[in-house]
Parts: C-alpha cells; structure tokens; sequence
C-alpha cells in the first residue's frame, strides 16, 4: 500500500475522532507510518456485525413477549455476550444459566441469584424482573 | 503520581505496549522490529471455536506470545503477574507505579469506554500501559489511541477483571531487567526463523494450509449454512484481518517494514526485495476484503462469486508459500 492509498473514510473510529496508525510506502519506497480515519470496506463488515447483534435483540424481544425466554436472554443479547460468556460473569454454570432463560423457572428465582445477574447487567433487581419489551 | 513516559501511538496494541516500555528504558525499537522478533505474522483457522458467532480465524499467535518470544530473545526479564483478589491487583499495580515502573495490563475490550461502540465486544486480550494515577484516575497509554488517556479505579478494576475466554485475572506485566547489550542480529534471524516454520507447518489449522481450508470451505458454506451466515463468516474474516490492529492487510504491511528494517540492520539486500514482494502480497490481502465486502453489499448471492473469493485465497496462499519459502533461504 502507498502512503497516499491508505484509506481516510468515514467510519465509527472517525466518529470519535479516533485514527488508526497504518503501515505504508512513501515515494523513495520506504515503510512509514501514516494515521487514517478509516476504511470503507472495515466499516460495512462492523456494520453487518452491529446489524446482526441488533437482529438478535429484536428477536429476542418477540421470544419474550410470546412467554418463551425470560429478560435474562435480553440482557445478555443487549450486552453481546453469549452463553458461555454470561455463565463466567455472573458465577453459575451455563447448564443453570440457560435454565434461567425459562420464564417460569425466572419467576422463582430468588433475589440473591437475580442480583447477580442485575450486578452484571448493572441495573436493579427490580428493572430486571419488571422488564417489559416494548 | 506521574512517571515520565512517552506514548508513541502503534498499530498493535501488544507491539506497541513492548515498543513503549522498552523505550522507556532507552532502548530504541520500532514496532515492526518487536512484531518480527517476537515472530507475530500466523494465520490460524478455528472452524470449532465460536467467536461472535463465526468461526474462529487469526492472523496472530496466541495474545502474549510476540511479547514473550521477544523478551527471551533478547534477554529482558519481564514479571507476569495474575490474581484472584481485585484488591490485591490493585494495590500491587499502586505499589509499582508508586516505585516509578510503568505497568504493562492485558484488559478486557467490552467496557474500554474511550473506544468506538462498535469496537466493544468481549474480547480480553487487549494491552495498555498505566504510567500513574492523579485523583483517583490512572493514566493510561493505550498503544492504539492517539493520545494518552484516563480510566477512573473502578472503570479500570472493570477492564482488569473481564470474564469470558481469555480472561485477564488482573494480568499484569513490567520490565524488571534488561540487558545493557543487544543481539539484534541473531534474534531477527530467529524470529524470521520461526515465522517461516509456522507459516509453513505441515499442520490444517496454522499458516498456509489453514489458507487453503478456508478457501475450501468459503465454496462449500453457502450450501451448506445458507448466503446470509455465509457472509456473516465472511464479514468475520475482513474485521479479523484489517481491524484495529494489524495496520492493514493482516499484519502483512507491519512484517514488510520489519523486513525493510531487517535488510538494513543485517546488510541484506535480499531482504528488501522480500519487503517489496510483502507489500504486493498485503495489497492483495485488501483487494480480498474489498472483493469480500461486494459480495454482501450487492446481496447477489451468485454461487459464483463465493468461487471467485475462494480462488482469490487460495492463490494467496500459493503465494505465501513461495514467498516464504525463498524467505527461509535467504538467513
């Protein structure tokens, strides 16, 4: 890549005013270094993560509102995390963690157990049982 | 408290946080020349291991490894510490700064909250360097960002205590000895050495072959998992190899400067032609993401293009091979 090819997009680094350090040749043909704000190309594969994160929030909203997963799913979706990265925060095997996910076996939780889960999620007890997807 | 450090921004967070803590104590070395001692190029396919719901690709080793095949390269003692209480990672890392020694600190990415939203996911093996702590706040010299920048005690207990795969338990790491003479010479000759050998391994999952099986499967998946997880897999493999990080290219730009540099400290010219031919090599790297990114920009899903994308890789590989092959020959 030539100094002149690195790519100054927009994108969420350029949002921030953040720009990254990106090797390249100058004209004599040596390495330096040169900032860029972006890359088009990053920024729609981010893009198509960020939408699919989004896709499985909204999925997972309709699975509560039909009675099959509790808000624990929810948050955990709205945190990116998955399973195995939930069960890790909060303590609990992932085998008692997808247990959870089950709305009626949520409802007798006790509060020690949800407040670990809301400590995580860093919301109250009580946004954590009153969720409500809208 | 605030130790004199100079922040010198780097594309690698793991190059740059050993670049700056060498630095510090007044031994000149550039990112590329700690990336190619520490033999940081690789490419690693792990279609088992899930990682934001894609398989797991790398185009570096295991986070920790540059560092630590750097260090015994060149003789540096570096103390590794991790802990179970977050009291005690605090106090250890206070006790330190308070001595005048910069701390280098593995974190969690998820909760960095000077970094763009779409760069937080739980990724915990990122590296920075805390200089000193003013009210509360430690200093932080993030390698990747421009600037310095602060994290108050619990955003910073918060990062050092990420959980998920790789977990950083406190991580932390300093320079406790380093040697008044350098072998540059030898350890470049080692780290090209072992750059080769794993590119090259006769092994499915690492350096070349693990190239040519995802090339394999890229034609295989749209069948099998359908266009839309096809390009999700795809998408992984464009943020893998160009994100934040890798200057471009997978690392390929970083390892070419590394040969430039290489081909001046051990007078060998045949160095600088293999620094050119890199430079070509990650150019096609990005023509791969460009050509990716088409594909699921334009939603064709032609079973055709996925061929096209897997040739382009393939060939890549071949010639990778090549390349390091010659590169071998010629230390």
């Amino acid at each position: 890549m030539k100094k002149e090819q690195v790519p100054q997009d927009n994108s969420g680094l350029a949002k921030k005013n953040i720009h990254e350090l990106c090797y390249a040749v100058d004209e004599s043909g040596n390495y330096t270094t040169v900032q860029s704000s972006g890359w088009e190309v990053k920024a729609s594969a981010l893009d198509e993560s960020m939408q699919l994160i989004e896709e499985r929030v909204e999925e997972t909203k309709k699975e509560i509102l039909a009675g099959n997963l509790s808000p624990i799913a929810y948050f955990m979706e709205l945190h990116r995390m998955d399973l195995a990265i939930l069960s890790s925060y909060v303590g609990i095997h992932r085998f008692f963690v997808k247990r959870h996910f089950n709305p009626k076996r949520f409802q007798k939780l006790s509060d020690k157990t949800l407040k670990k889960y809301a400590d995580v999620f860093e919301i109250s007890i009580e946004e954590l049982k009153n969720f409500k997807p809208n | 408290m605030q130790i004199d450090f100079q922040h010198q921004q780097s594309a690698h967070c793991e190059n740059g946080v050993i670049s700056n803590l060498m630095n510090h104590n007044g031994v000149k070395v550039s990112e590329p020349l700690v990336f190619g001692i520490g033999a940081g190029l690789f490419f690693v396919y792990l279609p088992f291991l899930k990682v934001n719901f894609a398989p797991g690709f790398s185009y570096r080793p295991m986070p920790g490894f540059i560092f630590r095949r750097f260090a015994k390269q060149l003789g540096i003692k570096v103390i590794h510490k991790k802990f179970s209480s977050q009291a005690e990672a605090q106090s250890v890392l206070d006790e330190k700064l308070k001595q005048g020694i910069p701390v280098g600190l593995q974190v969690g990415v998820y909760n960095l909250t000077y970094f763009p939203d779409e760069y937080r996911f739980h990724f915990n093996a990122h590296n920075l360097v805390v200089f000193g702590k003013e009210n509360e706040n430690y200093l932080i010299s993030d390698p990747v960002m421009e600037t310095t920048t602060t994290l108050t005690e619990k955003e910073l207990d918060k990062v050092r205590f990420a959980k998920g795969a790789l977990a950083p338990k406190g991580h932390l790491y300093y320079l406790e000895k380093v040697p008044t003479q350098y072998d540059f010479e030898t350890a470049i000759k080692k780290g090209i050495k072992k750059t080769c050998n794993d590119m090259l391994a006769p092994v499915p999952i690492v350096g070349i072959n693990a190239m040519k099986w995802v090339a394999k499967n890229i034609k295989k998946w749209p069948k099998k998992i359908g266009v839309k997880k096809t390009n999700h897999y795809l998408g992984q493999l464009i943020r893998m190899q160009e994100e934040i990080g890798t200057g471009g290219g997978g690392f390929r730009f970083i390892y070419a400067a590394f040969l430039e540099e290489s081909s001046r400290i051990l007078n060998n010219p045949e160095l600088k032609i293999r620094s050119e031919e890199m430079t070509k090599i990650g150019d096609e790297w990005r023509d791969f993401a460009l050509n990716i990114s088409r594909v699921y920009k334009n939603r064709s899903g032609q079973e055709n293009v996925y061929e096209q994308l897997s040739e382009q890789l393939y060939s890549l590989a071949e010639r990778e091979k090549e390349f390091f092959q010659k590169l071998k020959k010629n230390i």
